[in-house]
């Protein structure tokens, strides 16, 4: 058995969803609709018709309004994993730079500096409890 | 018999599979990771492998949530290039060893692993970013590959204790394999990142330099990290890194580092790099 606390221990650390059951229960549709961004033809439908195209997922309004809307925290707080939205990205023809910048909510080029400079200090984003970590 | 002589891992980033693509490789940019990579090509060219056993993470290619293997190891004659989105990359099919991975296949399965038989598997940059790497861009690959594919998508991963326990079960595997072959294994992934959400681009060099001492040194000692820890100090991604012990699981106690290399950054990782050769 899992120690009591596995799951929600990775919960004290900020900024990070972990894709644990409930979140891969909740966003099974979703993942499975950027799964199908695989294949060219579903690339192609998918951007004649966002909305059309995600009728064809039995996924909630909300996850197709994360989708429509290219809001990434929100699609992961709705169930979305990073290696399966990366592919909406890709189909977008954005880097995953273009994808983090939306994230953390700076433009490309100060996030893209950011990273140049070293990346995002361990220091400070440890736990939410306890910041000064 | 087979004998495993070496042990490589390096981090496996898209973007530098993109940048050798798209022959940007000398670019300012660019130029300071591929650099990292020059010992490394000369010194497999010497070294030259029979076959290697990669051990890699699929990134929601080969497998989608319908079925997720902790372990699945690639049995087939041969491997194409996944289309992550963006069409395959522009790199060789790569070539199996059905004979050693079913051998390996059966070896860890009797030692208690529940391996994954793969007859079939697209392979993504996980995989063929490091041949990448190692190798520059052959029109074929010059040794065989045994595909490795490790969950550390969905929670939970194996613990990095299992990783390493894998890695010595593979290691005898390959002692019992009644062929003359030079085996090596990688393993790829990391070092700290973070992908998503509003903590991306986490970087943390004192943990990735830690790590690579502690896989030298006292790698039994680092794979009973929890994999709380990996998340906090490396990135959500950072996970990847449990990969590392079962290639370093696969080797002696006493194998020898020879090469290091570490680079910040690439795209939104740390650029993690290190050899070891076993004792003759």
């Amino acid at each position: 058995m899992p120690p009591a606390n596995y799951t929600e221990a990775f919960k004290d650390i900020p900024g990070t969803v972990v894709f644990d059951a409930t979140q891969s229960r909740l966003g099974y549709h979703l993942n499975m609709f950027c799964m199908s961004l695989m294949k060219a033809e579903n690339r192609a439908a998918f951007k004649a018709d966002e909305r059309a195209y995600l009728q064809k997922f039995p996924m909630t309004g909300d996850q197709r309004e994360a989708v429509i809307a290219r809001d990434y925290n929100r699609m992961i707080a709705l169930g979305g994993n990073i290696y399966f939205l990366a592919k909406i990205g890709a189909t977008d023809g954005f880097s995953f730079q273009n994808l983090a910048s939306k994230m953390t909510g700076v433009p490309e080029d100060e996030y893209k500096a950011m990273m140049i400079a070293g990346g995002r200090p361990a220091q400070g984003n440890r736990s939410k409890t306890d910041r000064s970590k | 018999m087979a004998r495993i002589t070496a042990g490589v891992a390096t981090s496996h980033i898209p973007a530098v599979g993109a940048a050798i693509d798209l022959g940007k490789t000398h670019e300012p940019y660019w130029q300071p990771v591929f650099a990292g990579y020059e010992f490394s090509k000369r010194w497999i060219a010497e070294h030259k492998p029979d076959v290697v056993i990669l051990v890699y993470n699929d990134h929601a290619s080969a497998f989608s949530l319908e079925v997720i293997p902790t372990f699945a190891i690639g049995c087939a004659e041969s491997f194409a290039p996944a289309d992550e989105g963006w069409g395959p990359r522009p790199v060789p099919v790569v070539e199996g060893h059905p004979e050693l991975a079913w051998h390996i296949a059966q070896s860890t399965i009797l030692d208690e692993f529940d391996m994954t038989i793969v007859n079939r598997m697209d392979v993504d940059h996980g995989l063929t970013v490091p041949m990448s790497l190692m190798f520059g861009q052959p029109q074929a690959w010059p040794c065989k590959v045994i595909p490795l594919a490790v969950n550390v998508v969905q929670y939970p991963p194996p613990s990095g204790n299992r990783c390493w326990n894998l890695g010595k079960a593979i290691r005898k595997a390959v002692a019992s394999f009644d062929r003359d072959l030079n085996v090596m294994v990688w393993g790829t992934g990391g070092m700290s990142h973070q992908l998503q959400g509003p903590r991306a681009g986490l970087i943390n060099k004192e943990f990735d330099t830690r790590f690579l001492d502690r896989l030298t040194t006292d790698p039994e000692d680092l794979a009973q990290l929890p994999h709380l820890e990996y998340v906090r100090e490396a990135g959500s991604e950072g996970i990847e890194l449990v990969m590392w012990l079962i290639m370093r699981g696969a080797l002696a106690a006493e194998a020898r580092e020879v090469y290091r290399f570490y680079h910040v950054p690439a795209s939104n990782t740390a650029v993690g790099h290190i050899i070891f050769e076993n004792p003759h």
